[in-house]
């Protein structure tokens, strides 16, 4: 009994432990092609269009209404101290810092992450990826390179956006609906809100972005068994990606605290 | 042109080859016949490097690609086109670009050779009036003959075919059968079809080899083939289960 309960720990730990190794030789593989191998500049800009571009509305409604109802809670619990006015400071410091990222980063997931996975996941089971290898076209550069970079750009240019609109959101429901005083708003505001929260959040983003393209690729490059498998690498895609970002995250806001310190100094 | 030594392949628990050999010289064709499931897909696509053995050695043209790894392969690969069994067309693209995708991805970037190049492949495959469909819209004969068109569209020395004629009605596969014949007096290449069609195999092949539980059981001549006695080899060629050469023998 107890035996058997060690083998099945042991198992479980090593299957993870292989699965981590193979999405890390995954990316190590693709910076490698990235430097040392034919570019192709139509894929990564179809990758641009379709990562960057066709997210806009996600992120700008996640971002919007994220600051919006942000603004609004941290209002009603500031205002009974007397510090309504430093709403602005805690709205625009915390999603620069972590909303933005965060929520962009599981929304992308969702959208871009999924879709990855699962195009990549037909290609295997159909033999389009074999067909590939046999066309002498290695599937890392073709597949994997295109979306790695698209994505590390796209990413922080798209948690910039969330943060602006969210920002933005969070000052007119304040100012319009809640009816705070907009000089005192933007005063704590920008005298609260360091160039380093803004890296901060930048920062975590292109982390971000490398996590999901490489754990929605590994997924997709090893999917089997038709329709159901593609079906299984698909949402195992979304999930590991969010609970990559939600626990790399923790450890991000540690190391680049450390950095990029919080707060007035 | 093509060599296997010994050939080992095991998937799970499963011997799939247990030690297959072969040889296939310069122009020739082989069908490789055998059972479902005998692991004939398998073989072919130990022959192009999609699949590494776990024992055994593959030769082309006098090197043997079973050390080599993916970005080395890439330089063999351009000699063997292969014809998958479900075609495996880039459902992403249109006919023509899908049969103009390994010019491409050799650097061709001239528009006016990519045309004739491709259009003359179509013209070959008879798909003329074609080239803008996207896969999904194409039938099943079509599709192979897409996917044919782009296997040779670099002139490779060597052409593999998996079950060229599966799925399609006997119209169709006799008009890829007659592809497949007109391809070898056109082009002169070296070809090896997996396939169970026997008409296929006996249509287009110079030799036939049986796989049989995971190893050649029969090489030789499709007359040498037409005449054994073996019991297996006759049950396969006459289609009789063991269920009905039992109930024959009874009766």
């Amino acid at each position: 009994m107890i035996v058997r309960l060690f083998n099945a720990l042991g198992g479980a730990f090593l299957a993870f432990l292989q699965y981590l190794g193979e999405v890390v030789l995954l990316a190590a593989d693709t910076f490698r092609s990235i430097f040392t191998h034919k570019f192709r500049w139509k894929l990564f800009f179809n990758q641009i269009v379709e990562i960057g571009l066709l997210s806009q509305v996600v992120v700008v409604i996640t971002g919007g209404f994220t600051g919006a109802v942000f603004s609004a809670q941290t209002f009603f619990q500031f205002n009974k101290l007397g510090m309504g006015s430093a709403t602005g400071a805690v709205v625009s410091v915390a999603i620069c810092r972590e909303l933005g990222p965060v929520l962009t980063a599981l929304m992308v997931a969702g959208r871009v992450g999924a879709a990855m996975s699962a195009e990549i996941g037909t290609m295997k089971v159909t033999e389009q990826i074999d067909a590939l290898r046999a066309l002498a076209v290695y599937p890392t550069d073709y597949l994997v390179v295109p979306r790695a970079l698209a994505m590390m750009i796209s990413m922080p240019l798209l948690v910039a956006e969330c943060i602006a609109v969210g920002i933005a959101a969070g000052y007119f429901i304040a100012i319009f609906l809640l009816e705070i005083n907009g000089t005192y708003y933007m005063a704590n505001m920008v005298r609260w809100t360091r160039n380093r929260d803004i890296i901060m959040g930048l920062s975590k983003a292109f982390c971000f972005g490398i996590l999901i393209v490489f754990i929605s690729c590994h997924k997709g490059l090893t999917a089997r068994e038709g329709a159901v498998g593609v079906g299984r690498a698909t949402t195992e895609a979304v999930v590991n990606s969010s609970l990559a970002v939600l626990i790399c995250n923790f450890f991000l806001t540690m190391l680049l605290n450390i950095i990029y310190p919080a707060g007035y100094q | 042109m093509i060599a296997v030594h010994g050939l080992v392949k095991r998937i799970g628990t499963q011997d799939i080859l247990r030690g297959v050999d072969l040889d296939v010289a310069r122009g020739e064709t082989l069908a490789i016949i055998g059972r479902s499931g005998g692991g004939k897909s398998v073989l072919l696509k130990h022959l192009v490097g999609l699949m590494k053995p776990n024992a055994g050695e593959i030769w082309i043209e006098g090197q043997n690609i079973i050390p080599m790894n993916e970005r080395q392969l890439a330089m063999i690969r351009p000699k063997i086109g292969i014809l998958f069994q479900g075609a495996a067309l880039f459902d992403s693209m249109t006919v023509e670009e899908n049969i103009a995708f390994p010019l491409r991805e050799a650097g061709e970037r001239d528009p006016k050779v990519l045309r004739e190049k491709v259009h003359q492949m179509l013209e070959v495959m008879e798909l003329q009036g074609e080239e803008k469909k996207m896969p999904v819209n194409l039938s099943g004969g079509m599709k192979k003959r897409v996917g044919l068109a782009r296997a040779i569209v670099r002139r490779p020395s060597c052409i593999l075919y998996d079950e060229p004629t599966s799925g399609l009605d006997p119209v169709v596969s006799d008009s890829i059968n007659r592809l497949i014949r007109r391809l070898q007096q056109r082009f002169g290449v070296t070809s090896i079809a997996v396939t169970h069609d026997m008409k296929n195999a006996f249509h287009v092949a110079d030799r036939v080899a049986y796989l049989h539980e995971g190893r050649v059981y029969f090489h030789g001549t499709p007359r040498e083939l037409e005449k054994t006695n073996d019991a297996i080899i006759q049950d396969f060629l006459l289609g009789r289960s063991e269920e009905q050469r039992a109930s024959g023998e009874k009766l």
